[in-house]
């Protein structure tokens, strides 16, 4: 067993070779994590919300965008983005702003549909009561319905958040230097510990990866006890599995 | 965009044929896969059930770990690493035969395994304990109780999450290409690099995904209205 080579490259995971250069390794997994459920929190409102709508017009390119990266591999959403952004921008697009892209349209139809089903299970009472008190339907949903249902996604959006961390680690195929490709950099160098260098990744990301889905299990329960109805986040969860939300 | 469409290129000759051994590659490691995934996810739930205080300890570790941790990484764990774990006469019997392939199936396995396993267990819970409490009451074993009243039961109610994970499972096989396995991914990034056609490529393999989650879906809608709502209590 090799564990100095893991121990002499540690901070290279963490890290990259960040104070003399540009961040790496974790630092950077957990940037691209961050920003990528951080925009796609508002595409899945902007398009959960298009998804209810009455009109036609605005629900049909709701649906059509939420089925078709459903059923694309987030692999092949990153190689669209890596070859369509010098298309659009005539020059060079840095690896790391190209996936985060990928990631963020591919987060957000999943959003989307959380946000449905978050609104879904709000009862229809509360939107007539809102709008019988004289609000227009963008004020009652603003103020009444979104503010509840919001606090009833939070789960989900951990959940959400989980997978996205997991994801991460496909930037890895198009060269963005985060934890996956500084652990595969240090195995091309070292050759002689690969399993000691993954096994350590993987403690990594199970470290994180767990302790999100622990808060996410608390604050569920936390959340269906606070609540008015305690069926709504039962609700949530029985709609998102007929939609088959991971 | 100034970028020629050539649309002739991808749907004729060579590069079609790589297209379909892709997709035929893509649909045989899914497939084996989620039999196996099937198989080890009813498994462990089983043995998490029987309420032994080791076999749940195991069974949960095995669930939170694997979940926990993005199936790139197993699938570089059980590729590089298998030659230090395993005793030289398996790894040199993989080698022989299709090493990368066997690879992926095992990491996507344990991966779905782990998901699957969960789901199950939460379709058993939502099963009444009286079942099982009453088949035990007419003699059947804990085995038999599971087997032939509590499962058939559990597994009706779970089985549009569980094409759901399926189909997840369909597209995390895409990821098996960083290992050198010649699936649908694998080989549209191919004809990218020969022909510098990816843009055909790609939209030819997107379209396949999708319409193949698209045909999956519709399966559960219809499952859903027809069947789901008459057994849910």
């Amino acid at each position: 067993m090799h564990w100095d080579v893991v121990w002499n490259n540690f901070g290279y995971f963490l890290l990259g070779r960040f104070p003399d250069g540009p961040v790496g390794g974790l630092a950077l997994s957990i940037l691209l994590a961050v920003g990528g459920i951080f925009f796609a929190f508002w595409v899945g409102i902007i398009f959960g919300l298009m998804r209810l709508s009455k009109r036609w017009y605005i629900r049909i390119p709701s649906i059509i965008y939420i089925e078709i990266i459903r059923g694309t591999p987030l692999l092949l959403l990153i190689f669209w983005f890596y070859f369509l952004a010098p298309i659009i921008f005539h020059r060079p697009v840095p690896e790391a702003r190209s996936t985060l892209v990928a990631f963020t349209v591919f987060t957000g139809a999943y959003c989307a549909e959380i946000v449905r089903a978050g609104i879904q299970s709000i009862p229809k009472g509360q939107m007539e009561a809102a709008r019988s008190s004289g609000l227009n339907y963008t004020q009652a949903m603003i103020y009444i319905i979104l503010p509840q249902a919001l606090r009833n996604m939070i789960p989900s959006f951990v959940n959400q958040f989980v997978s996205l961390t997991k994801d991460t680690s496909l930037a890895y195929i198009i060269g963005v230097q985060e934890l996956t490709r500084a652990a595969t950099q240090v195995n091309n160098r070292t050759l002689n510990a690969p399993a000691e260098i993954f096994f350590t990744i993987a403690v990594i990301y199970f470290i994180i990866c767990f302790g999100l889905t622990q808060t996410s299990r608390y604050l569920e329960k936390k959340l269906s006890y606070k609540t008015a109805g305690r069926m709504r986040q039962q609700e949530i969860e029985l709609i998102e599995e007929d939609i088959g939300v991971p | 965009m100034n970028y020629e469409f050539n649309w002739m290129i991808v749907l004729t000759g060579e590069y079609r044929e790589w297209i379909i051994h892709g997709l035929i590659i893509t649909l045989k490691i899914s497939g084996i896969s989620i039999l196996l995934s099937l198989l080890i996810g009813t498994l462990i739930t089983t043995l998490r059930m029987t309420k032994v205080k080791i076999l749940e300890w195991i069974t949960i570790s095995y669930i939170e770990f694997f979940r926990n941790t993005p199936l790139l990484i197993q699938l570089f764990f059980w590729y590089f690493g298998s030659y230090y774990i395993f005793p030289e006469n398996i790894n040199q019997w993989l080698y022989a035969h299709d090493y990368e392939f066997a690879v992926g199936v095992v990491s996507l396995t344990i991966y779905t395994s782990a998901f699957i396993a969960e789901e199950i267990r939460a379709g058993i819970m939502s099963i009444p304990k009286e079942q099982m409490e009453a088949s035990r009451a007419t003699g059947l074993s804990f085995i038999q109780a599971m087997a032939n009243v509590v499962l058939p039961q559990a597994f009706r109610i779970v089985i549009p999450t569980l094409i759901s994970q399926f189909l997840n499972l369909t597209k995390n096989s895409s990821l098996a290409m960083t290992i050198g396995v010649m699936e649908l991914t694998y080989m549209t990034r191919q004809i990218e690099s020969y022909s510098f056609r990816g843009f055909e490529a790609f939209t030819v393999a997107t379209l396949l995904y999708i319409s193949l989650s698209l045909t999956i879906s519709l399966i559960i809608n219809i499952y859903n209205k027809k069947f789901l709502r008459m057994i849910r209590y």
